[in-house]
């Protein structure tokens, strides 16, 4: 009987996303409008991806993107997490406002930026130029659009890694801590000997995560950047969008999508024997 | 437990952590401030205090981003989506984490794979399909896309609620002569109501705030939602902020009043779902 009560998840996933994948994997071999009949050329699609340099810079853009996110906020995440355990008094409060960029959508994040500070015209940074301050529009240059656009992601998600972060060092266990603290270890000690080990299942689960993620990125380049200026900021997911519905050029977006795949593919079967673990227990 | 004792850590500590309370709070700071600013203030400066409060920011918000359309249908397509989740959600869950059917395993696997799954990878045949069987335009089956790329998240977290549900209680129903669907609505359900309620909540903020899908199935100006409403808004009147922000405030109020009453529950429900497993 309880074969049936996961019926409807699994149909409403299946129809969704695994049929509609597969029926991707398909159209990269293909050319295809989205009107006509699909026309079969093979590998067509990737060698036009390999011989197009716009595909090459979203995909650098994207592995930028990956060893960034895998560095700043986790890092900045892993101090602030510490920060509050030394503090302890106060942690829900910090928890709280950190956290609270996460739940506003990205849409009016990337508007805010965009408008309230980058904008040379009503942006802090126009005031900052009327000041005299050399500053520029970081999302109209072709060399800063990227960060440019980092800078929103990281700081609307290290709060997030924060709060996983601190609420895995809370499980530490106490004895050890009490034992360090006996033994007379520093605090730097006891971050590279007690808490960080402790911590690492989480760390590196998040890890997973971030590269997983990195290749998912949309919203925030589309919004502030459509991938300019001169496909400066391309990504990959950009991409792939704008081919399907600027250029209808599905085919190459489904091979645009493939490769994003082949890069979640590897990230996701570390993750998924993470996650095995976590089952067996 | 204290790590640290010496007042100097203490207080570089507490620095640090409002050092980065502000780098957090100085864009929604602005958002707020220049929400009743009139756009030529903002123009001269961004950062000073309103010295005329501009309400009618607002009303033209309103107006222009077609809010009163636009606002009901996001909260119509979250209220679908969240029924959709947690319905087919629970159990989903409950038959997971009880390890009810031999196939448990390659299930929770494969829900798991199609969380990493790019949008990318399957939006094209799902959008041209669509769009031939004329559901373009529809929120509910744009409720169900939401629900297959959310649920698995949401089966995730419920099975750490279902989980914690003693295996004894389940039991002494079945033996009291319960059936099986009695033993899961009238038992367990109750139990687990606090994770079904922090996955509705989670799930109708991720729907009220998702913008790439909403974007592509929600073209129509009177289907479209309050988040891509504000993006053709900020798109089309580009030089009045003031108005834009007012736009931006209005659909991220509810959010943020949300937040502050539940906050535990988000965090909890966010941080949770994607770590626990």
């Amino acid at each position: 009987m309880h074969r049936f009560y996961v019926v409807p998840t699994l149909v409403i996933n299946v129809a969704i996303i695994l049929v509609p994948a597969l029926l991707t994997v398909a159209l990269a071999f293909f050319r295809w409008d989205g009107i006509n009949m699909p026309v079969f050329i093979g590998m067509g699609n990737f060698q036009a991806l390999w011989a197009d340099r716009v595909f090459w810079t979203a995909l650098t853009n994207n592995i930028i993107w990956t060893l960034l996110f895998l560095t700043v906020p986790i890092g900045i995440g892993l101090l602030a997490a510490t920060l509050l355990l030394v503090a302890r008094r106060g942690s829900m409060f910090f928890q709280v406002i950190y956290f609270l960029p996460m739940i506003i959508a990205t849409a009016i994040l990337a508007r805010i930026w965009q408008g309230m500070i980058y904008s040379p015209v009503s942006g802090v940074n126009g005031m900052l130029q009327r000041m005299g301050f050399p500053t520029l529009d970081p999302l109209t240059q072709p060399s800063t659009a990227l960060l440019g656009i980092a800078t929103v992601d990281l700081w609307h998600w290290w709060g997030f890694l924060c709060v996983i972060f601190f609420a895995a060092l809370r499980q530490v266990p106490q004895e050890q801590i009490e034992a360090a603290r006996i033994e007379g270890a520093s605090f730097w000690q006891m971050m590279r000997y007690v808490l960080l080990p402790g911590i690492r299942p989480t760390i590196t689960l998040m890890m997973i995560m971030t590269v997983i993620w990195s290749f998912l990125v949309f919203d925030f380049v589309y919004i502030l950047t459509q991938g300019g200026p001169a496909f400066s900021s391309e990504v990959l997911s950009t991409l792939a969008y704008r081919s399907a519905f600027y250029d209808l050029a599905v085919g190459k977006a489904a091979a645009v999508a493939v490769v994003i795949s082949i890069f979640g593919l590897i990230a996701t079967a570390f993750y998924i024997r993470e996650q095995a673990r976590e089952f067996d227990r | 437990m204290r790590l640290i004792e010496s007042r100097a850590t203490l207080v570089l500590t507490y620095a640090l952590l409002a050092l980065l309370l502000v780098v957090t709070l100085f864009p929604i700071a602005l958002l707020v401030i220049n929400s009743v600013k009139p756009a030529a203030q903002i123009v001269q400066n961004p950062l000073a205090w309103p010295e005329a409060f501009r309400w009618d920011n607002f009303t033209r918000a309103w107006t222009d981003a077609r809010f009163g359309q636009t606002m009901l249908n996001s909260a119509v397509l979250s209220g679908l989506t969240i029924v959709l989740v947690c319905t087919t959600g629970s159990l989903t869950a409950y038959v997971l984490a009880r390890r009810k059917i031999k196939s448990w395993k390659i299930i929770t696997f494969y829900l798991l794979a199609t969380t990493t799954a790019p949008i990318q990878l399957f939006l094209f045949p799902l959008y041209f399909g669509f769009a031939k069987l004329g559901l373009i335009n529809n929120a509910v089956a744009v409720s169900v896309v939401y629900t297959a790329v959310w649920s698995p998240f949401a089966v995730m977290l419920l099975r750490t609620y279902f989980l914690a549900v003693p295996k004894e209680l389940e039991e002494a129903a079945l033996i009291d002569g319960a059936s099986h669907w009695q033993v899961f609505t009238k038992v367990m359900l109750p139990i687990v109501s606090p994770g079904i309620l922090t996955v509705a909540l989670i799930i109708g903020l991720y729907s009220w705030n998702e913008f790439l899908i909403a974007t592509t199935f929600l073209q129509r100006a009177d289907t479209t939602t309050a988040i891509v409403s504000f993006f053709l808004l900020s798109g089309q009147y580009s030089s009045d902020w003031g108005e834009i922000m007012a736009a931006a405030l209005i659909v991220v109020l509810p959010v943020i009043i949300l937040f502050i009453l539940l906050q535990r529950r988000f965090i909890e429900g966010m941080a949770g779902g994607s770590v626990k497993g």
